[in-house]
């Protein structure tokens, strides 16, 4: 039940693509499409060993709840993102390299100012429930998430959609307010799952995908049990015969169902047991450095954190270094209080990490014209597991510097409701985000919904909305590089901490050697990746 | 019979318990002389070993383990400890009541009781606490009052057999008012079972508390308690990690010592003579 | 024999009033929570026009009261209404996961039951010797535990160490009478040895107070055998408190196992309650609460007929 934790929207893949220049790569796409009569990019989709047909694969994971459904504007966690992404496909797929490559799109193109987008689609597929896919199923499914009755939790990322219509039966027309040269990495969000249109809606309840699983059973918060589609389109896929998903949201007994071998992988290890789990012969750790982060939010409009000093000063006191060894034992990275995980491709190398630093937290207090400062923090493990760990570090870090930090556990029930962006200073995460774009546009854009800490700087306002438009790579990298810096030390956010997703699989099975650097359990698509070994 | 040359002559097993109780006690009320260190104070790195400046290691936050042991006694003994004492003069005397006055008062009771022991106790715990907000004030108060149902019921149900016996009836007769009814008739007489009970509840507040922790609702860290001292850990005992045993134990070894302690007071007061 | 039937009659009337009296406390108190199920289901993702579109299709927008009756207008209809979370029909979501519940509490009372009352009865018997003081000592122990750490310790010893049992008791909705043995010893095993000690206690502890009386001195003066004068007079009398006793841990091996159901992953109703009170989904609450109000009802209204019908002198009370 503490795992209603869940930042659905904006929880996509984390990651950093190896940009390239945006036009060219769709015209290769297109390119490669042409070159294969079926339009297969199979140099994609081929694996380094040879995969071993067959099998069942068992997945034992956390974040399954009673209260999930087959609709995919509900999925809100690990248990039907994994489950359905195998079950389904999107238009686009990122690959274990980060790029957006074809799935139910062959190929796709955008105006200059990618306010316009068009996708064609795959030719010659079927819907598990024996359905031809067509255009309109692609146009319903899109529009499951749109319009002012959704109630989905993708509604935002299709914010920018403006309108989608069906240009014959194989193509689709995306229009957006204005330009976004990310969106074709937009629409692989596994929400944005292709479903058979009926009757002009999508139908959802049908449970019937494109792709490489059908669900032959689905007990929500128990367990889903899928079988291999005989005529999966898509080749070099789906190795397994069937898969079976069972919900486990004990962290122990996932453990433990794992090293007693009555399931081959485990979600969300507790991060407690990684080094004794690792003396196990027969198991192996899948470490995922993401962009997964934790933060302190401090409202910026608030009467402690008004004047930036005071919020410098906070940030100096944390000692980052103590808190990914504890909170996190060293499965994560040290943040430098801008969102943009290390390794992103718009990093700002240039940036220096800010370090523990009582002294010069004790000088920015002076600056503030104080000579201490008590604050109260309201934590709640709602934002991830250890927040008020953290949070009580932070209290016994901060002391050194004059600063009293005044812990009190909130419940997790209700806590991002009644609490979070409510409260002068409180614990928040971010599971990931598509783009750096999407990232700041979320969380720290005025206005935003999400704007957790109520900030507002004209300056990276202004950026932001020039860098979403800008093709050229290097001057967008520069207007990131400036935003990070604004954020670090301008803004409210503490950012002390990047999180990796830590799972762990018996030696039964296995995977390509590489997995995707992004999201958990090979950007979700362990079921249609791995084999059995 | 003075009341130390009672324990004098008590069987081991219950001098074994007095002397533990009386262990904990001093233990809950000196814990800030006792402890070495801060009950949140970080003092050194995670997972220290034991012995050296730490005598039982350190925990996943490099806090002292034997500081938040000694603190957890007085947290967890104090709250369990008011609670059941609530739960028996709430529960205890209305059930008594109940039973003597019998009629409409009885049957008034009975169905509130009734009524809030229908709903399952976790459910309602966790709908209060999720209302009130978790803290130890609401906490004491919210199993008290759970509690205090389930003691209801037993009392009602041993005074009932008590109170349709001919002295009751007797001094009914006499028109000895409802206090002496309560505390002169039908109390000694349903003691026993009381007794008994009074133990048994005290531990099931631990149990109660370290069940609401696992569902995130217990006593909330970073106070020391020992239930979710043994939650945090437990993953650990797969591994045969033992350091979740130790607040395990200081529960168990309270638990077992009152229950002693109960069993010898149970003994004394039945009357049984020849054993 | 009438006045039996006219106290059934009497407890199952107050019964069904006690049931709506708690469907009624439920309602209420899940409607005082902080936040409903638009802003639970979409959580730290909520924005004010999702959750205004969520609360406007779920028919949240209408007043509570409104909401009630139409509630309980579907139930007297005999439609338990779907989840508000993902729109199944109550039925459904709830009838598997009931089995599964009633099947567990079954093995547990099944195992737990005679065994408490014969150990309890044995300790009564050769009260203070050291057999009393070892069972005495253990049951304590037992109980002394969170059940999730008996379970864990459990699991160590014969799921990771020995490898007899499974770690996690999933039940696959086609599992034969056998896997579902096997796969429930665990959960039971923890079950029994929780509830097995307040039985056990109970049942001593009333015989004991019981040899006291003067009708027992009575018999044990005419030489009557301590085996017997335990079963055939010292029993029926002690019955009241047992029974009340068993019937509470019954009543417990219901509903109150949702730890267990976690640890073992067993799919019970536990798990969906807690989680639909974690999502405010109301009418699932209600449903499940009502199943375990009414459980426990039938429970406790049997234990007190029962013990008035052990106890002459409640039967048939004077004047």
């Amino acid at each position: 039940m503490s795992d209603n934790k869940n930042k659905i929207t904006q929880a996509n893949h984390e990651f950093s693509f190896p940009r390239r220049d945006f036009l060219k790569y769709s015209a290769a796409a297109a390119a490669v499409a042409g070159a294969f009569s079926m339009g297969l990019p199979l140099g994609a989709f081929a694996a380094e060993a040879t995969p071993k047909p067959g099998g069942v694969l068992r997945l034992g994971l956390a974040g399954g709840s009673t209260t999930d459904s087959k609709d995919p504007g509900s999925w809100a966690d690990t248990f039907t993102f994994v489950g359905f992404s195998a079950v389904y496909n999107t238009l686009t797929e990122i690959a274990v390299d980060g790029t957006a490559i074809p799935e139910l799109a062959e190929s796709w193109s955008s105006t200059p100012d990618a306010r316009i987008w068009t996708f064609k689609i795959r030719q010659g597929v079927t819907f598990h429930n024996g359905k031809t896919l067509t255009a309109d199923d692609v146009v319903a499914s899109i529009q499951h998430h749109l319009g002012e009755k959704s109630t989905s939790a993708a509604k935002t990322v299709l914010g920018d959609v403006a309108k989608v219509s069906a240009n014959g039966s194989d193509s689709v027309v995306f229009e957006l307010h204005s330009g976004n040269a990310d969106f074709s990495y937009v629409v692989a969000d596994y929400h944005l799952a292709i479903m058979p249109s009926k009757d002009g809606a999508a139908d959802w309840q049908a449970g019937a995908g494109t792709g490489g699983y059908r669900l032959k059973d689905f007990e929500p918060g128990v367990r889903m049990t899928l079988e291999r589609s005989p005529d999966y389109w898509k080749p070099g896929r789906a190795h397994f015969a069937s898969a079976e998903l069972i919900a486990i949201s004990d962290g122990a007994a996932r453990v433990n169902a794992l090293v007693t071998g009555q399931v081959d992988v485990i979600n969300k290890v507790d991060l407690k047991t990684v080094a004794l789990l690792k003396r196990n012969p027969n198991l192996v750790i899948e470490e995922t450095k993401g962009a997964q982060h934790y933060t302190f939010p401090m409202l910026t409009d608030s009467q402690v954190f008004l004047n930036n000093d005071v919020r410098l000063a906070m940030k100096h006191a944390i000692n980052r270094e103590t808190l990914l060894a504890s909170v996190l034992h060293g499965y994560g990275l040290v943040g430098n209080d801008h969102p943009i995980q290390p390794g992103s491709r718009f990093i700002n190398t240039a940036l220096e990490q800010r370090t523990y630093d009582p002294d010069k937290s004790r000088f920015y207090l002076k600056k503030a014209g104080l000579d201490s400062l008590k604050v109260r923090l309201q934590a709640s493990d709602a934002a991830y597991t250890g927040a008020v760990d953290a949070s009580v570090l932070f209290k016994e870090q901060a002391r050194a510097a004059g600063i009293d930090i005044d812990v009190v556990r909130e419940p997790a029930d209700g806590f991002f409701s009644n609490v979070w962006m409510k409260q002068p200073f409180t614990t928040s995460f971010w599971y990931s985000s598509l783009t750096a774009d999407r990232m700041f546009s979320i969380g720290y854009a005025k206005g935003a919904a999400w704007n957790e800490t109520h900030w507002d700087n004209a300056r990276f306002n202004q950026l932001l909305n020039a860098a979403r438009g800008e093709m050229n790579d290097p001057l967008r990298r520069e207007m990131y590089n400036e935003m990070q810096a604004l954020c670090r030390d301008e803004g409210g956010a503490i950012v002390p901490l990047f999180a990796s997703s830590v799972a762990a699989r018996s030696n039964k099975v296995v995977h390509g050697g590489q997995t995707a650097p992004y999201g958990e359990l090979d950007g979700l698509r362990v079921i249609e990746r791995w084999w059995q070994a | 019979m003075s009341l130390l040359k009672q324990v004098w002559r008590a069987p081991l097993s219950a001098k074994f318990g007095l002397l533990m109780i009386l262990l904990y006690v001093l233990v809950a009320v000196f814990a800030p002389v006792l402890a070495p260190f801060g009950e949140t104070q970080v003092v050194g790195g995670g997972f220290e070993p034991w012995g050296g400046q730490y005598l039982l290691g350190t925990d996943n936050l490099g806090r002292d383990m034997f500081s938040r042991l000694v603190y957890g006694a007085r947290n967890t003994l104090g709250i369990a400890f008011l609670t059941t004492v609530l739960a028996f003069l709430l529960g205890g005397l209305s059930g008594l009541i109940a039973a003597i006055k019998g009629g409409w008062v009885d049957q008034g009771l009975s169905r509130v009781v009734d009524i809030l022991m229908a709903i399952p106790q976790l459910i309602f715990a966790l709908l209060i606490l999720s209302v009130v907000g978790t803290n130890a004030t609401s906490l004491v108060l919210v199993i008290a009052l759970l509690d205090a149902t389930r003691v209801f019921r037993l009392s009602r149900a041993v005074a009932m057999n008590v109170v349709v016996q001919d002295f009751v009836e007797a001094a009914r007769l006499r028109g000895e008012g409802l206090w002496w009814l309560v505390t002169r008739e039908v109390l000694p007489n349903a003691a026993a079972p009381l007794i008994a009970e009074f133990g048994l509840r005290f531990c099931f507040v631990f149990l109660f508390i370290s069940a609401l922790s696992f569902l995130g609702l217990g006593i909330q860290p970073p106070t020391a308690d020992w239930g979710s001292m043994v939650r945090d850990n437990a993953v650990l005992i797969t591994f045969g990690d033992i350091s979740p045993l130790l607040p395990a134990l200081a529960v168990a070894l309270i638990t077992v010592s009152v229950n002693f302690v109960v069993d010898w007071m149970l003994h004394k007061s039945s009357g049984l003579k020849e054993c | 024999m009438r006045s039996i039937f006219k106290l059934l009659g009497q407890r199952l009337a107050l019964g069904l009033l006690s049931l709506f009296a708690v469907s009624v406390i439920i309602f209420l108190a899940v409607g005082m929570l902080p936040g409903d199920i638009a802003q639970a289901m979409l959580g730290q993702s909520a924005t004010p026009e999702t959750v205004a579109a969520y609360r406007a299709q779920l028919g949240l927008d209408l007043p509570p009261l409104t909401r009630f009756g139409h509630w309980i207008w579907q139930l007297l209809h005999g439609d338990l209404g779907v989840s508000l979370a993902n729109q199944r029909p109550i039925a459904d979501l709830v009838s598997s996961r009931l089995g599964n519940t009633f099947s567990l509490a079954l093995l547990a009372a099944l195992v737990s039951v005679p065994l408490a009352l014969l150990l309890g009865m044995l300790a009564a018997l050769y009260r203070n010797s050291w057999f009393d003081r070892l069972l005495n000592t253990s049951a304590l122990s037992a109980v002394s535990f969170p059940e999730f750490f008996v379970a864990y310790i459990l699991i160590l010893v014969f799921a990771v160490k020995l490898n007899w049992f499974p770690s996690i008791s999933n039940l696959a909705p086609d599992a034969s009478l056998g896997t579902i043995l096997e796969r429930s010893i665990l959960p039971v095993a923890t079950l029994s040895l929780v509830v097995i000690a307040q039985m056990m206690r109970m049942t001593r502890a009333s015989l004991i107070n019981l040899l006291a009386s003067p009708y027992i001195e009575m018999a044990r003066l005419k030489g009557i055998s301590q085996s017997r004068i335990i079963f055939r007079h010292a029993l029926p009398n002690a019955l009241a408190p047992i029974v009340n006793v068993v019937a509470l841990n019954l009543a417990y091996l219901v509903v109150g196992v949702v730890v267990v159901e976690v640890v073992f992953v067993y799919p019970g109703l536990g798990q969906l309650l807690v989680d639909s009170v974690a999502k405010r989904d109301i009418p699932v609450v209600q449903a499940c609460s009502l199943i375990f109000a009414a459980t426990y009802i039938l429970l406790n209204t049997s234990a007190d007929v029962l013990s008035i019908a052990s106890n002459p002198r409640l039967m048939h009370p004077k004047g």
